[in-house]
């Protein structure tokens, strides 16, 4: 491999590998906003239950 | 003109409403947009007689640059917008912009180093003012997450991030133009008033280049966005249900 083509290749590298560094970050914040979601489901759903158990009381 | 054609959401007159390409569309695009680069690149573009192998740097620093530059624009645009009639979001909308020409600039700045080192003999010079230029309108615009991380969330830095992202657009003429008014010899001109300085074909694979950076730009930049409002929605849920 000459000089020019192993220049040429890292620049083209450097390019592809901060794409995917790029998709990596995101990727690990989907993942904490998908747990987010998932935490306020739990709570509304227990708010939802716990409003439906008082309604049943006040009954 | 056509409806696609013109913002209606006082985002000025542009040939295209990125929001009203679907998401999964836009990603493909630059997909395929990018094999194609590359395959003009590596098997269509000519050898550089000058040159040689190392000009086909040209066809990802040069598109990447102008990337930068266009990201930069747009977070300014957005930021006047946000001065001028407040639309929601508006002040997201710069910082994901101003974000995604950072990441560009980064890349300019690399890529340009790699190319400098097989061209001149060495990673930077400051004897060249495009560089220069480059460097400082670069570290001006880094700078901007560090006002906007140290204030408060709010209208006020709102305000001051769009006053920031407002001054910071003056560098981009200023970058582009700084080569051509100071008879820079070191870095190459290739777009003069004569028009670009180079064969039809290396023009071609330049301009699928360009056009497949700015779809990856625009991909990243959408993606970033929906990100950040989807983080924004559920923070204000969870305001909700405490």
């Amino acid at each position: 491999m000459s000089a020019s083509e192993k220049y040429v290749a890292a620049a083209y590298l450097v390019v592809f590998v901060a794409v995917l560094a790029w998709i990596a970050i995101i990727a690990a914040k989907l993942a904490r906003l998908e747990r987010d979601a998932s935490e306020l489901t739990e709570l509304a759903r227990r708010r939802a239950e716990h409003a439906d158990e008082r309604e049943k009381v006040s009954v | 003109m056509g409806p696609g054609l013109f913002c209606d959401h006082c985002s000025g007159f542009v040939l295209l409403r990125l929001r009203n390409i679907p998401l999964p569309a836009l990603a493909v695009a630059a997909v395929v947009l990018m094999g194609t680069a590359l395959a003009l690149i590596f098997f269509y573009a000519p050898i550089d007689a000058d040159q040689g192998l190392s000009q086909k740097i040209f066809y990802i620093h040069v598109p990447i640059a102008l990337t930068a530059y266009a990201c930069f624009a747009w977070g300014a645009w957005k930021a006047f917008l946000h001065l001028w009639k407040r639309p929601p979001g508006a002040d997201l909308e710069s910082y994901v912009a101003i974000h995604q020409g950072v990441i560009f600039g980064a890349l300019t700045l690399l890529t340009g180093s790699i190319w400098a080192r097989i061209s001149w003999g060495h990673w930077w010079a400051w004897s060249s003012n495009q560089l220069v230029t480059f460097l400082i309108l670069f570290l001006f615009y880094s700078a901007y997450f560090m006002l906007r991380y140290s204030v408060e969330p709010g209208p006020a830095r709102a305000n001051m991030c769009a006053v920031y992202a407002l001054f910071g657009v003056v560098l981009i003429p200023v970058s582009w133009l700084s080569i051509r008014i100071a008879k820079d010899y070191i870095h190459p001109t290739v777009f003069t008033t004569n028009g670009p300085q180079m064969s039809g074909s290396m023009f071609l694979a330049f301009c699928v280049s360009w056009a497949a950076l700015l779809t990856l730009a625009g991909t990243m930049y959408r993606v970033e966005l929906a990100g950040k409002r989807l983080d924004s929605r559920l923070r204000e849920l969870r305001e909700l249900l405490a």
